[in-house]
């Protein structure tokens, strides 16, 4: 049946991945090293108040604290929330209870998950029990996770033994790795130009305020603040404005070194685009040379420029676009 | 110091998703908008600020891109913060408080859709102990809302007749996402149900600001920002009394919002619990107005809430709708930091 399409939304992937690495302060190290040796450390406030996770600073007093001290491996549930579908990367795959767990000897409560067959097994106050991973880094998920623990808490733990924090090849340092993965649109006046170069056209959009061709567009003129619509065809051809030589290799890029980047002023078009120079050697590429797009078998995108054979463009011709 | 004021807001209709447009194409119609409230053209105005956040989008420095949207060229005086846009407005606020511009607009926006938000956010959290383990953001809040129930501070049906109200009341707002009653559904993450959660969605907002005699040519009534402020709580959530907000307390006390009652506030409590502890936090009883425009259950594009609520409660004095207004706009886990303003009209005459 015949109907005018919706325009087409254009969708890629776009995955985001960024593995941190982080440094340790003492406090830290200390901490995360005894995960690795199935050590539970707090830190001592002045006030005497046990907090874990320790961190370097009484967040009541921002004094600096250093005092170390062991607690217990078994603690007190202080507030939970049952997650019925985990997500990607969260402790468990099959449905846990999140917790915060104030370990015997603690002030504090540590988040982790809790190993429980439903949330009916799980109540504020249910004593727990840390449940170490089989292998162990130096890092938070060394506790694999809390599971139920039928023992009494202790009398008093106001007694938290001092511990040095001293271990053999401390860990010093932490990668946290992520990625987040998104569904890139390009909105529509990118879609517009996009869709464009697939038929090997070049368009910009004029500024109804003051009349400059922007390409690529991005539907604001940011000169003017107001939306750009109306489409105008620029180039194919253009001159180059300015250059670089560029001698260092990108990872999987499968360009020789050395090569010429370069912003060209398309014809038509009141802003310079960038793109790589092709078919004349790197040292000969210069201001105003005419450059015209090679377009690759099935690229949707000009794979380089490369000179026209024109005499160059007259310094005044692209002054303004420089 | 002088007097200050919001003498224009606008907003987007909030959507589960704008995949159709940028950015900033999603975001030009309200700062047009926002602008013609005040016969102001970008050209005029003494300062802008924006509020943003790459993570949302997926893209380094991707505030550049919507700054187009605002003629950002020289001499623009400029600037952006990486939270909500409330905070955006603060920084707007002491600008103008100092005299170095008269008018400022503050924009903030966020797209949802492209990303799976409640894993985005675990990204601003501790590196160290809390983000290895990806605890989501609904997740976080519903360890608060189970220590507010073993607490005896709410229940299941008080949750639920939050989220009645809030929609309900949504039903009059169209620029809501979720509008009018709705089924409370099934737990996300026990004991918060779908319906206890904010829609997750896109969505843009636009304030004006000015000083002094300027707000009063701009604006027949403008909202004068009597105070306003901003904490944080503790950075580690096992060291926080999970079922209180002593740093949205201490924010309203240096607002000045605990000197005389506000007629109406607009909270940001993206989940019912929340708006359980910021009621305590706020001292608010049944004679205030609470989140008459929905708040952010009907609508929580997120990095632009928090603006909105300021806008919200601005536009209510502006209609002579309210005469003290308390806005409030959070970020971060569990209510991690607040803002507080007190906004009020001129005092009738006669
Ligand atoms: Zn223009």
């Amino acid at each position: 049946m015949p109907s005018t399409p919706a325009p087409e939304v254009l969708r890629a992937p776009l995955v985001v991945e960024f593995p941190f690495t982080r440094s340790l302060g003492p406090v830290q190290s200390a901490f995360l090293t005894g995960l690795r040796e199935r050590t539970v450390l707090g830190v001592k406030t002045s006030g005497g108040r046990v907090l874990v996770p320790p961190v370097e600073y009484d967040p009541e007093t921002a004094e600096e604290i250093r005092d170390l001290v062991e607690v217990e491996a078994t603690g007190t549930v202080t507030t939970w929330a049952w997650n019925p579908e985990p997500r990607p990367a969260q402790p468990l795959t099959t449905p846990f209870a999140w917790v915060m767990v104030r370990l015997d000897g603690a002030d504090t409560a540590l988040l982790h998950a809790l190993d429980a067959p439903g949330p009916d097994a799980v109540r504020t106050g249910m004593r727990v029990r840390v449940r170490w991973a089989a292998e162990r880094t130096g890092a938070i998920t060394d506790i694999a996770c809390f599971e139920p623990h039928d023992g009494a808490a202790g009398p008093d733990h106001d007694g938290a033994p001092h511990h040095s924090g001293e271990f053999a090849d401390p860990v010093t340092r932490v990668v946290a790795p992520a990625r987040l993965d998104y569904t890139y649109t390009p909105g529509r006046a990118q879609a517009r130009f996009i869709n464009a170069l697939a038929g090997q056209r070049i368009t910009g959009e004029r500024c109804p305020s003051c009349r400059k061709v922007y390409v690529p567009p991005r539907g604001a003129c940011p000169t003017c603040g107001v939306a750009t619509s109306e489409q105008v065809e620029v180039g194919p051809r253009g001159t180059v404005t300015t250059y670089c030589i560029v001698n260092i290799k990108a990872k999987n890029l499968d360009i020789e070194v050395p090569y010429v980047y370069a912003h060209i002023a398309l014809d038509g078009a009141d802003l310079a685009l960038h793109a790589r120079i092709g078919g004349i050697p790197y040292d000969q590429v210069r201001m105003g040379l005419r450059v015209e797009p090679v377009w690759s078998e099935g690229g949707r995108h000009p794979d380089h420029y490369r000179p026209t054979g024109e005499p160059d463009a007259d310094y005044d011709t692209y002054k303004e676009l420089l | 110091m002088r007097d200050v004021a919001i003498v224009a807001f606008s907003q987007t209709d909030h959507r589960r998703s704008t995949e159709e447009l940028s950015e900033v194409e999603m975001l030009m119609p309200v700062l047009h908008e926002v602008l013609e409230q005040t016969g102001l053209r970008t050209g005029d105005i003494g300062f802008t600020c924006s509020g943003s956040s790459d993570y949302l989008a997926g893209r380094a420095f991707s505030f550049t891109m919507a700054l187009d949207g605002v003629g950002a060229w020289p001499p623009i005086s400029e600037s952006h913060v990486e939270m909500d846009g409330a905070w955006a407005l603060y920084e707007a606020w002491v600008k103008l408080l100092t005299g170095e511009a008269d008018t400022a607009l503050v924009y903030s926006y966020g797209k949802s859709s492209p990303g799976p938000v409640r894993d985005v956010l675990t990204r601003q959290l501790d590196p160290y102990y809390l983000a290895p383990l990806w605890p989501d953001s609904v997740a976080l809040a519903a360890l608060q809302a189970q220590a507010l129930i073993d607490a005896g501070e709410a229940d299941e049906p008080a949750l639920a007749a939050i989220a009645a109200r809030s929609r309900s009341d949504a039903a009059g707002n169209p620029h809501a996402q979720l509008r009018g009653p709705r089924d409370q559904g099934e737990y996300l993450v026990r004991p918060l149900r779908t319906g206890d959660c904010p829609p997750i969605g896109d969505g843009a907002a636009g304030v004006v600001l000015a000083a002094g005699d300027k707000a009063r040519e701009l604006c027949e009534r403008p909202a004068w920002i009597r105070g306003m402020d901003h904490r944080i709580e503790a950075h580690s959530l096992g060291v926080r009394d999970l079922t209180d907000s002593p740093s949205t307390r201490l924010a309203a006390e240096r607002a000045g919002a605990f000197e005389r009652p506000v007629d109406t506030a607009e909270l940001h409590a993206p989940f019912t619990s929340q708006e359980v502890v910021l009621r305590k936090a706020l001292d608010l009883d049944e004679r205030v107005r609470v989140n008459p425009s929905g708040g952010a259950l009907a609508a929580n594009p997120v990095m632009a809430a928090g603006l909105i609520r300021l806008g919200e409660a601005a536009a209510a004095v502006h209609r002579g709708e309210s005469e003290r207004a308390l806005a409030h706009a959070t970020s971060g886990p569990c209510l991690q930091q607040n803002l507080v303003a007190v906004l009020e009209g001129e005092p009738h005459v006669g």
